[in-house]
């Protein structure tokens, strides 16, 4: 045990020496999680747009007030007619154009329709989609509000509510994201490096002579990372909570647990890769290659797996990112409880003896 | 075994696939003698030493280390042993004193004892001005000197030295095989691989290594008779050469 304790005190001599894995680990998760946080984000905030209001009368005016206080949109322009709609698009500010029809609030109290045309700039879809819909409820509710009096029969008006995530807050989405690849990087990869930087050195050689057992060089390696790992864990449950206001529905230490588990599975696989690989830029690049891009892509972080085709689906399945995902949102936003994510923790688990048993054959074979 | 005998080797085989790294050798090596181990490159001096020290399994053929057989026994090896490599046996982003608490930790020596020995080591190798400096700071010659040190914290009965002095000045060499004549003298045995045939001269005993097999065996003197040359380098040449 005492051995064990000088090896573990030595591994954080050279994490703590080294200001490139010092940067790698402290550093990017909080970089990471204020980018997602704040930079990358689905929402819309003060969208430029412009009106071209053929009518100028009280109902519009009042759509158009309506339009101007939300925290949604920003009227930038009033244009005059259709000819410059496509000009102001090419100036490239204004996202959106609203084009009231003539006589708008006549035709609206006499045939008791009227007609706006909502047309936005599609070079990007995903903001126009959202824009149009925006903008859409924010009419739906006016409408609602002047038909108060009146009663229209037979009228079904879906009311939808976002559940987990009622303000549709893209941070929600992200930090569970974020958390997965920090874990996953930090586990796997510094794990991966460390081990096979003693390889190249051939300081893996003395230690392999010496009265150690291998088990216990790869454990002594691997210890350091796990205590950074969940340093890291608490790091970004902190900021969500805290900078991002984000909820922890369900038990923290439920997801400390999980964590934990989430933890010892990347740091299986990277023990994998460092058997696999001679040097530290092998590792890396398997490790970068190998497992980042498939937790960004297909982990269902930013790409909904149920709209991948079938067979991204199916490899879906055998990233362990795809499952811890599904459970941190679980517990984080719909406080669920151990019960239902049993199946998710199973299945890591079992990936989790897959990848040691896999390493430890590997390993064997190379001392060979 | 017989008592004075540190290393008793019979019919040592390895093979890789097809290939015969190590073909059959047998050597023993006497308690306290600094034995040299030449060979070209990939002649099978490595795998032989691996097999010695417990890392690797031998194909067939039996080997005593230190009193253990490889081939049972090879963590109680481990214990009596001490290794230097080629590559570095230090750590270079650590400083030279947790450099030698690292290596006897590992080797189950307490804190007493590693204190004691470090305050020793100063003293021996007049570490006091760098025993704080990281290793990485450190010219090649004190690194080889001290991992050379390192290797005898635990008082090992045999030292296996794979090419301990490549890449240093013909000076720090000598320096170095002083060390080695000294931890001899105290009893140690050493096992060393070199490629420097004038470092053969300074050995005890000699075996040379061709393809898998030790083709001569001998005190430097006698083999230098033996194949009427005039130094180990002309023997060596001598016999590569077939």
């Amino acid at each position: 045990m005492k051995r064990f304790i000088g090896f573990i005190k030595k591994e954080f001599y050279h994490i703590f020496r080294d200001k490139r894995s010092l940067f790698i680990l402290f550093g990017m998760p909080i970089a990471q999680i204020m980018l997602f946080g704040f930079a990358i984000t689905n929402e819309i905030n003060n969208v430029d747009i412009a009106i071209l209001n053929n009518s100028k009368d009280a109902t519009t005016e009042e759509i158009i007030n309506k339009l101007n206080s939300s925290s949604y949109f920003s009227i930038k322009e009033f244009i005059q007619n259709e000819n410059e709609i496509e000009a102001i698009f090419k100036k490239g500010h204004v996202k959106a154009v609203l084009n009231f029809e003539a006589d708008f609030s006549k035709k609206l109290s006499t045939k008791n329709n009227a007609n706006v045309q909502i047309i936005t700039d599609a070079t990007d879809p995903n903001t126009a989609n959202t824009i149009s819909n925006y903008v859409s409820a924010i009419l739906q509710n006016y409408t609602q509000t002047i038909n108060k009096n009146v009663t229209i029969t037979y009228q079904i008006i879906p009311k939808t509510r976002m559940v987990y995530n009622q303000e549709l807050k893209s941070v929600f989405m992200f930090v569970p994201g974020v958390m997965t690849i920090i874990l996953m990087l930090v586990s796997a990869m510094m794990t991966s490096i460390s081990i096979t930087r003693e390889k190249e050195l051939g300081t893996m050689e003395i230690l392999l002579v010496s009265p150690l057992k291998p088990f216990q060089v790869i454990v002594g390696k691997v210890v350091p990372y796990i205590f950074l790992s969940i340093v890291n864990a608490i790091i970004i449950i902190i900021l969500s909570i805290f900078v991002f206001n984000m909820p922890v529905q369900g038990s923290l230490f439920l997801l400390g647990i999980e964590s934990i588990l989430f933890i010892i599975t990347s740091l299986s696989l990277g023990i994998l890769i460092s058997t696999v690989s001679v040097t530290q830029q092998t590792a890396m690049m398997i490790s970068l290659m190998g497992l980042m891009l498939p937790v960004i892509l297909l982990s269902g972080f930013i790409f909904p797996i149920t709209s991948m085709p079938l067979p991204l689906q199916i490899i879906s399945n055998i990233i362990p990112a795809k499952w811890f995902i599904i459970i941190v949102k679980g517990i984080m936003l719909k406080g669920v409880g151990f019960t239902f994510i049993w199946k998710e923790t199973l299945i890591l688990v079992g990936m989790t003896l897959f990848f040691i048993v896999l390493s430890t054959k590997k390993y064997k074979i190379r001392l060979e | 075994m017989k008592e004075e005998t540190a290393i008793h080797v019979e019919n040592l085989t390895k093979m890789f696939g097809d290939f015969t790294a190590v073909n059959a050798i047998s050597f023993d090596v006497k308690k306290g003698e600094i034995f040299g181990f030449l060979g070209a490159n990939g002649a099978g001096k490595t795998t032989a030493m691996k097999m010695l020290i417990g890392i690797l399994t031998p194909t067939s053929g039996n080997a005593d280390v230190a009193g253990f057989n490889v081939n049972t026994q090879p963590e109680s090896i481990k214990k009596s042993i001490g290794y230097m490599s080629q590559k570095f046996a230090l750590y270079d982003d650590l400083t030279v004193k947790e450099n030698i608490t690292f290596f006897g930790g590992i080797y189950g020596l307490t804190r007493k004892q590693i204190n004691e020995k470090r305050y020793q080591l100063v003293e021996e190798l007049e570490l006091q001005e760098i025993v704080n400096e990281l290793v990485s700071s450190l010219p090649l010659g004190w690194k080889q000197k001290i991992a050379f040190s390192v290797a005898l914290l635990h008082n090992p009965k045999i030292v296996f030295l794979d090419e301990p002095t490549g890449g240093v000045d013909p000076i720090t060499r000598r320096q170095f095989w002083e060390l080695i004549y000294k931890a001899a003298n105290k009893g140690t045995t050493i096992f060393v691989t070199t490629h420097y045939m004038d470092e053969a001269e300074y050995c005890d005993s000699v075996s040379i290594m061709v393809n898998g097999k030790i083709e001569a065996l001998d005190t430097p003197k006698k083999l230098k008779e033996q194949f009427n040359a005039e130094s180990m380098n002309d023997v060596f040449l001598k016999l590569a050469r077939g």
